[in-house]
């Protein structure tokens, strides 16, 4: 009857066993096909942009009068563009590009964009009126207008193409960090940290935000893709990385001069767009169905 | 009134529904708690009883400021809670804890057993060292029957019961002298329930803390209380010590209330007493006595006039136009018959 006993008496509880989230991932990256070919594609796209001073056979910014518009060939395996710069070359040191872009931009929205989410959604009144009706404002624009909008008025270069595309995705991330909030702000476990004496801050960051985690790096790992894509489509439309620097959007747009000449630039970068485009997106899918059963069901 | 520990006057709460953009329709208004007076004695065990959405656990949470009042006072020892700022009022946590219903969703998911039971002992700054923090969370699982080895464990692991146990073990990780029990074991299997209730009274009787045990469950209030509160709509109907209460309840509600718990003897057929209708919804709380709709014994006056919470036997409050003050013990006339 009294505790004191009772603590002799109890046996060691056999606990549930821990589920062991790297295995379980591992388990969902191998047993599809598909997602091995898209961990291939990634890894060599990572091993290129890292190491392309190393594999890339030219300076992809040497410009040669003598070469123009070369078809391909041994010396140029993707032919040359209208300045004769090596197209692969110039392909390997895209690569760069468009990795910075796709992990650098969909980071800084994930951040910008659960931050105003989550104090949209916890301290809700004014404060979540204000953020909310800003993001429909932003999210009444498709992704690629806003960030031609934004470019257009800043102009391109480096960081301005980065604050581009994470202006353009911080609504979404926005908008699913306040609806989560919503849901875990109910739980039982925010009211107890509360009676505990825990600060607000100290809630957001401890008992919030671990919470909402999963479907934010879901959403944060699909636009990887979606970032890299979109990074191609301005310097395609030339309000991206601005010219001579290399990157797979304005390889396409300086073959379009040039396409019935040699359709190669085009086809080798319109091909490493696609490739990786997809594979981040079966990635993603992967992600999801790891953290987030629910959605996948 | 300084054996009380925590006491209460008047305390009311009005929740608002409806937008504020639907001009015209007046707001919903419900009453969920309202004009609650009593007080908590230290190191006593006040139950708080009524059926669903009476607002017990409104009352329980309006106690501790997780809720803020709309009408009333609240008095913890001498100081008033009720309109303490934030910061005065999250000091003020220290002494007033709170122990809930669910164990399963009251325990963050992705923080371990030692993270849990050590949030109250950080915010208040009360160990110095990692290695202090081990020991006093190992001594705290140790005092709630769980073994120290499961300390970097997640909750997922446990059952219902030991959740139950690492909630109590925040609770009075802090030394609380007031605990806020809200329905601590109405989720839990009715064998882990008696390991749970007897754990909170030893707790209680080492550390001498006062209980507002929030139940539905008459056997346990029986069990684990000092004194009872009833409550109705949001008012508390009858008050008093255990014994009165379950022995000449003085409120028709706690009489019908009483006479509804289950009779493990079945030979032994209690009386029931069948109310008629349904609970009122709060937002119309009936006129008079709250209570008139569904009475058996109401008379007139009790849709006119609401009786107040008035003395009837020593110690027992009950808040009836006809509890019977200081009811002489009901003996067949005998003629006094002169030798």
């Amino acid at each position: 009857m009294t505790v004191a006993t009772e603590h002799s008496q109890l046996p060691a509880p056999s606990l549930a066993p821990e589920p062991k989230a790297l295995s379980r991932l591992a388990y969902a990256l191998f047993s599809r096909p598909s997602t091995i070919f898209a961990l291939a594609v990634v890894l060599i796209f990572v091993t290129v942009a890292v190491f392309a001073p190393f594999l890339a056979p030219y300076d992809p910014l040497a410009q040669s009068i003598l070469k123009i518009n070369r078809l391909p060939s041994a010396a140029n395996w993707l032919g040359t563009d209208q300045f004769g710069r090596d197209v692969l070359s110039r392909m390997i040191y895209g690569s760069r590009n468009s990795l910075i872009f796709g992990l650098v931009s969909p980071v800084l929205a994930a951040i910008c964009g659960t931050i105003l989410g989550v104090v949209a959604g916890y301290f809700g009144g004014v404060v979540d009126r204000i953020i909310s009706r800003v993001v429909d404002l932003l999210l009444a624009f498709p992704e690629l207008l806003l960030a031609i909008m934004i470019a257009a008025v800043l102009g391109g270069g480096f960081w301005n193409v980065i604050a581009v595309i994470t202006v353009a995705f911080v609504p979404g991330f926005a908008r699913v960090a306040r609806a989560s909030t919503l849901a875990v702000k109910q739980e039982p476990y925010i009211e107890a940290a509360i009676a505990v004496g825990v600060r607000t801050p100290v809630i957001i960051f401890r008992h919030v935000i671990p919470n909402i985690a999963a479907p934010i790096v879901v959403l944060m790992t699909l636009w990887v893709a979606s970032a890299i894509r979109l990074e191609a489509s301005l310097s395609f439309l030339g309000i991206g990385t601005q010219p001579p620097n290399p990157s797979w959007g304005n390889i396409i747009r300086d073959g379009l001069n040039n396409l019935f000449g040699s359709p190669w630039p085009i086809i080798g970068a319109g091909f490493a767009i696609t490739c990786v485009v997809l594979s981040f997106n079966l990635l993603g899918d992967v992600v999801r169905d790891v953290l987030d059963p629910e959605i996948s069901e | 009134m300084t054996d009380s520990i925590i006491r209460v006057e008047d305390l009311g709460k009005t929740f608002r529904s409806g937008s504020s953009l639907s001009l015209g329709k007046p707001a919903d208004e419900v009453r969920a708690v309202d004009g609650c007076s009593f007080s908590v004695n230290h190191g006593e065990t006040l139950a708080l009883v009524g059926e669903s959405g009476c607002g017990k656990s409104t009352l329980g949470r309006l106690l501790l400021r997780l809720i803020d009042p709309t009408a009333g006072k609240i008095f913890f020892e001498n100081t008033e809670l009720t309109h303490l700022p934030a910061g005065r009022m999250r000091d003020m946590r220290r002494h007033l804890q709170m122990i809930f219903q669910d164990p399963y969703g009251s325990l963050s998911p992705r923080r371990t057993v030692a993270q849990i039971i050590a949030e109250p002992l950080d915010v208040f700054g009360i160990v110095r060292s990692r290695r202090e923090r081990r020991d006093r969370v190992a001594d705290l699982m140790n005092q709630v029957g769980l073994s120290p080895s499961f300390m970097d464990r997640h909750p997922r692991q446990f059952s219902g019961g030991q959740r139950q146990r690492i909630g109590i073990a925040r609770a009075i990780a802090v030394d609380p002298s007031f605990i806020v029990a809200d329905e601590p074991v109405s989720a839990l299997d009715v064998s882990v329930q008696a390991q749970i209730i007897n754990l909170m009274q030893d707790l209680q009787r080492q550390k001498n803390f006062s209980f507002l045990f929030i139940a539905h469950d008459l056997a346990v209030v029986r069990h684990i209380a000092d004194r009872v509160a009833v409550m109705y709509l949001g008012r508390i109907v009858e008050i008093g010590p255990k014994k009165q209460i379950y022995g000449m309840p003085q409120h028709p509600y706690t009489q019908a209330l009483l006479s509804a718990a289950p009779e493990p003897d079945p030979d032994r057929k209690a009386r029931r007493i069948i109310l008629e209708g349904d609970v009122p919804s709060p937002k119309r709380v009936p006129s008079g006595c709250s209570f008139h709709t569904r009475c058996p014994i109401r008379q007139d006056i009790c849709s006119v006039e609401r009786p107040p919470l008035r003395e009837v036997a020593t110690g027992q409050l009950a808040a009836c136009h006809f509890a019977n003050p200081f009811p002489i013990p009901v003996a067949k006339a005998v003629p006094v018959v002169p030798a």
